[in-house]
């Protein structure tokens, strides 16, 4: 999608226009550009830690196994499905926001807000639990049901952590985001010819998501994969 | 300070030390030849044109086969230097911050000196206990990272007897530049003297004495119904784990089989060995290893 | 829209106008400037700083080697200071050296944009420097840090007892900046390239810009993850690298290298797009092979990401492995011989004028030349293993980081100083430094060549008596060099107020940069420039000065 771009004169003094680009549509492309060049070291980022946690679970099939079998399937699979009608919800307020209509883009993004909210709950929820069972790495670490493995299935729990931290951490930051979209939303600042800001959110928003598609059968699906048991 | 302070190349101690040398002389003489004699692409430039693509292509593919070939000479070196000839003589040593530790099969013990015969190629085993550490030898021209989670082996064969150093060339703390000893190169009879002085035992019996101590032989008989594996005749051979993977029992499988029984079951026993990690020391499990390596089956008929 | 044309501007004198520097004043018109030049100088500012601080660290050292005991420092202060030096200046100084002080002051004007694309974000990137510069520097007081810059696991998790979290953690931030300018140049050369300013019209720096911003984006956030590992290890003392607790400390080195190597080419891309700049202007030619030039940047970009493990020859990889990456070393060193002839081809038969900037870049091509073709030794296997870890390597990497990096850099700020300031730097002291920096530098590392062949292994704080001559050697020549970078600082600010009036071309040479006022309007240019000629046009130039004087 691209902007409708009118002629220089028209919109030389739009409120939105920064000085540096010579129109709209500069500033648009620009803008998106940036996110997707954004999104890529963001893949490299993950990208490096999934690569250490392929190569341990590569070398400890066992224990990542059973680092599986701490998580709660259930609780992750209602995140995910959140998760996907958040998106869902997502591009409705980029389509929304390019149509113009005010009270349906602020509608869509609280809705967005909403769901990564319920997100971040059950997340919180999981925490809780993983923190009571001991299965926080470190001095605090109890689990102790295969002593031989404990320490591989901590190093399961160090990338557990990590990984769900990390994009928790990028949920925190959208949901900030959205905070601030709607209030320019509600503001009327979008409409056919200047929606950027939103569309950018959504991309950011859309990749969030699709690290957790990733994260979700990485994380809690591995003992049904069929590994081989020693 | 005299000029004869200046040198130039450090000795050459080793068999592959001239080999070294000369790939280096090349690289050094060809970068010298190709500073002099530059190529001057006096007619065939004109001022305002493009580049010929000939001229382009020849700066290209000219220098890529030289870098080919110093590839190939470099690669076949490296080989040389990773082939352990098959009579070499087995040394063991245990990087420790900031010193050198080296045992001989017969049983001595040395720190940050080495003693060894000339003429006779030399197999370092190698582990660290703490950092990563490096074992250099810059009169044989050869160094190894010496790692705390596995054995890494060098060899060396020196060709002339003296006293040559021994560096520890990764950085690994306060005293790194302390760490340093020297390699006693001595005729084989004077090495068999030097040897003689020992007075602990081989290392084979030492590991066999720990192999008592820590009760190996409860469960490791030397029958095929006990709870261990049997460890006769093991050091070298094929072993089939439980997922039907093979490995072959070489010192990095002994060592992580010692330290983490779990990793690599072999196939018919259970998980019942207890972990070792943090329970031996480096040198006791080099003698350990020297013990299971000793154990050859008696020759047959 | 009118197209104004190098010939016009030329004579025209700069108008007593307001100028980027006028425009308003304060600490905070500069604290809270969104103006990409402005953003420059407080980078050109920072760095010096770093490079000052460096550079006293780099000389206690070579005081210390001047005699084989360890006299001077104690161990665990030398260890401190080599580790500080390398974390200075290749974080602090070298990453963000051309690229955030010339890039952001020159790439913008280039293009003929008004600014960078994101202008806050790349003032958000200056703090960002700022604040991890100031982390990472905290260690000094608070007791220093003794890890190399490398930071090897286990070492920096398990053993040293210092304060390796803040350094990590400051470069972790440094990152960040980087990644964010990265980011802005790439988006600002796709998006705000002035009206005709195709790809194949864009000076030769650009290009080599754009190819260090895919590595500044693509590289840095695997540092900044494995550096979140770390001090994850560190703080909560679990296994990710931790042999004992079942972690592989290679996959560190693995990692570390990945972002690490590419890295180098953050500091030597733009170097070489600088001299590309440089030998054009002073030679009044078309850089010979433009194409294969530019795309010999992106090239030496893609290959950078493939060749990591060769750090690692005696480090533990397989034997075959050791074989890929040996190989793929070498194609690495064909884009940079593509530019090495390229550029000497330009300069042959050239009518070269030898101001300041080509000197230091006649320097650079030779300095450069050399650390390349010393790592076509480290390349190959056999050679590596004897060599590596030791003063060779030091030597190695000096030649491609100080005579390449750091001479481009001394040459762009001369080259670039009259339009950044409006003055003209004083040529017979510029001269003067660059020959001291040239001998001074060339006296300094090449004995450090023969020393690691002989047999000293870096970072080693106390040494062999044998070693003693080439050490004083290299002592000797680190006054030189010192030297020759401090008369730059006492006469480039010297300039600032006594400096001959630059004029807006004082170099006679092309680019849009060049027909702007200096020091340029705040917006770069009063109107937007329409480009119609390709970059380094020198001919079409002189012949239309010919024009205009037979006129």
């Amino acid at each position: 999608m691209t902007a409708v771009v009118h002629g220089d004169d028209e919109h030389a003094h739009h409120p939105f226009l920064q000085h540096q680009f010579e129109d709209l549509g500069q500033q648009h492309e620009a803008s998106i550009l940036g996110m997707w060049m954004f999104l890529s070291t963001e893949i490299l980022f993950f990208g490096g830690v999934l690569c250490a946690y392929w190569i341990y679970r590569v070398m400890y099939p066992q224990a990542w196994v059973l680092g599986g079998e701490q998580q709660n399937t259930l609780a992750g699979g209602i995140n995910t499905i959140v998760l996907i009608i958040s998106s869902l919800t997502m591009a409705l307020a980029v389509r929304n926001a390019q149509l113009g209509s005010r009270r349906a883009t602020v509608a869509m993004l609280i809705a967005t807000l909403f769901f990564g909210s319920v997100f971040l709950g059950v997340k919180g929820f999981e925490y809780t639990m993983h923190w009571r069972e001991g299965l926080f790495p470190g001095v605090h670490f109890t689990w102790h049901e295969v002593p031989e493995l404990a320490p591989k299935v901590q190093l399961f729990m160090v990338f557990y952590w990590g990984l769900t931290g990390l994009h928790a951490l990028h949920m925190v930051i959208g949901v900030g985001l959205l905070l601030w979209m709607i209030w320019r939303a509600w503001r009327g600042h979008f409409g056919p010819e200047y929606y950027g800001p939103v569309e950018v959110m959504g991309l950011y928003w859309h990749f969030v998501d699709i690290v957790w598609i990733f994260l979700f059968p990485f994380l809690y699906l591995i003992p049904h994969f069929g590994v081989h048991h020693g | 300070m005299m000029l004869t302070d200046f040198p130039l190349f450090p000795e050459q101690a080793s068999t592959v030390a001239h080999q070294v040398d000369a790939l280096y002389i090349m690289l050094t003489i060809v970068t010298g030849l190709a500073i002099v004699y530059r190529r001057r692409p006096d007619n065939e430039l004109d001022q305002e044109e493009e580049a010929p693509k000939a001229l382009e292509i020849a700066w290209i593919v000219i220098p890529f086969i030289f870098f080919m070939a110093t590839f190939v000479w470099g690669s076949w070196l490296y080989f040389e230097l990773a082939r352990v000839p098959d009579n070499a003589l087995d040394v063991y040593a245990t990087g420790k911050q900031w010193m050198w530790k080296f045992q001989h099969p017969s049983g001595q013990r040395e720190i940050n000196e080495l003693h060894v015969p000339v003429n006779r190629p030399i197999r370092v085993t190698m582990a660290s206990e703490d950092v990563i550490h490096s074992l250099f030898f810059p009169y044989f021209r050869t160094k190894a990272d010496v790692l705390p989670n596995r054995y890494r082996t060098l060899w060396f064969q020196a060709t002339k007897t003296g006293r040559f150093h021994i560096f520890c060339a990764e950085y690994c703390g306060t005293l790194h530049s302390g760490m340093i000893g020297w390699v006693e190169v001595m005729e084989p009879t004077d090495y068999q003297k030097w040897l003689a002085g020992g007075t602990e035992g081989s290392l084979a019996s030492q590991g066999e004495k720990l192999f008592q101590k820590y009760a190996c032989a409860t469960c490791h008989t030397n029958d095929a119904t006990a709870r261990g594996p049997v460890l006769l005749g093991l050091f070298g051979k094929t072993v089939t784990l439980s997922d039907n993977k093979t490995v072959v029992a070489d010192e990095n499988y002994i060592r992580e089989s010692i330290l983490n029984p779990q990793a690599k079951l072999v196939q018919g026993f259970g998980p019942i060995m207890p972990t070792f990690q943090g329970q031996v020391s480096e040198e006791d499990l080099l003698k350990l290893l020297a013990y299971i390596k000793s154990l050859t089956p008696p020759p047959k008929g | 829209m009118t197209s104004v044309t190098y010939h016009d501007v030329r004579f025209l004198e700069p108008a007593k106008t307001r100028n980027y520097l006028n425009v308003d004043y304060g600490a905070f018109s500069w604290l809270f400037t969104k103006d990409h030049k402005r953003i420059g100088i407080l980078y050109m500012f920072s760095i010096s700083i770093m490079f000052i601080l460096g550079g006293f660290f780099a000389m206690m050292m070579r005081l210390e080697l001047l005699t084989p005991e360890g006299d001077l420092l104690t161990s665990d202060t030398y260890n401190k200071f080599f580790t500080l030096h390398g974390i200075i200046m290749i974080f602090f100084f070298l990453i963000p050296s051309i690229p955030a002080v010339l890039g952001n002051f020159i790439l913008p004007i280039q293009l003929g944009a008004k600014d960078l694309a994101f202008p806050k974000l790349n003032l958000l990137s200056w703090y960002l420097y700022m604040i991890g510069a100031f982390v990472g520097l905290l260690v000094i007081i608070l007791g220093g840090v003794d890890t190399g810059w490398t930071f090897y696991t286990p070492f920096s998790t398990q053993y040293s007892n210092m304060h390796v979290f803040g350094t990590t953690f400051g470069a972790f931030i440094v990152g960040f900046s980087s990644i964010l300018t990265g980011l802005n140049f790439i988006v600002t050369i796709h998006r705000m390239r002035a009206p005709g300013l195709t790809w194949f019209r864009l000076p030769l720096f650009v290009w080599a810009m754009y190819a260090t911003s895919l590595v500044q984006l693509l590289a840095t956030p695997v540092l900044a993850i494995t550096l979140v590992m770390l001090m994850i290890e560190r703080v909560v003392h679990v296994g990710i690298f931790d042999p004992a607790l079942g972690g592989d400390p290679l996959l560190y080195q693995h990692m570390f290298w990945f972002y690490s190597h590419p890295a180098v080419y953050i500091m030597i891309l733009p170097a070489m797009g600088v001299a590309s700049e440089v030998v054009a202007a002073f030679t009044r030619k078309k850089i010979f092979g433009y194409k294969f030039v530019a795309f010999s940047s992106l090239a030496i970009a893609f290959l950078g990401f493939l060749v990591w493990a060769h750090h690692m020859f005696v480090a533990g990889i397989s034997v075959y492995s050791a074989m890929i990456f040996s190989f793929l070393s070498y194609f690495v060193a064909v884009p940079s011989a593509i530019k090495v002839f390229n550029w000497t081809a330009t300069l042959y038969k050239g009518s070269v004028s030898w101001q300041t900037p080509m000197l230091y870049i006649l320097g650079f091509i030779g300095l450069f030349t050399m650390g390349g073709v010393t790592g076509l030794f480290l390349a190959a296997l056999g050679l590596d293993v004897h060599v590596t870890d030791t003063y060779f390597v030091v030597a190695h990497f000096h030649y491609i980081m100080v005579g390449g990096a750091v001479m481009a850099y001394f040459a762009g700020i001369h080259y670039w100083w009259p339009k950044i300031t409006g003055r003209m730097y004083p040529e017979w002291w510029a001269r003067l430094s660059a020959l001291l920096v040239f001998a001074g530098f060339n006296l300094t590392f090449f004995p450090q060549f023969v020393l690691g062949y002989v047999g000293m292994p870096r970072r080693y704080h106390a040494y062999a008596p044998e070693f003693q001559v080439l050490n004083v050697m290299s002592t000797a020549g680190a006054s030189i060099l010192a030297l020759g970078y401090a008369l730059p600082l006492a006469y480039l600010l010297w300039s600032l107020r006594f400096g001959r009036k630059a004029g807006v071309n004082p170099w006679g040479a092309v680019g849009l940069e060049w027909t702007t006022n200096s020091p340029p309007p705040k917006d770069n240019f009063h109107e937007t420039p329409v480009v119609t000629w390709d970059a380094y046009d020198y001919p079409a130039m002189l012949k239309a000065m010919g024009e205009t004087q037979n006129v």
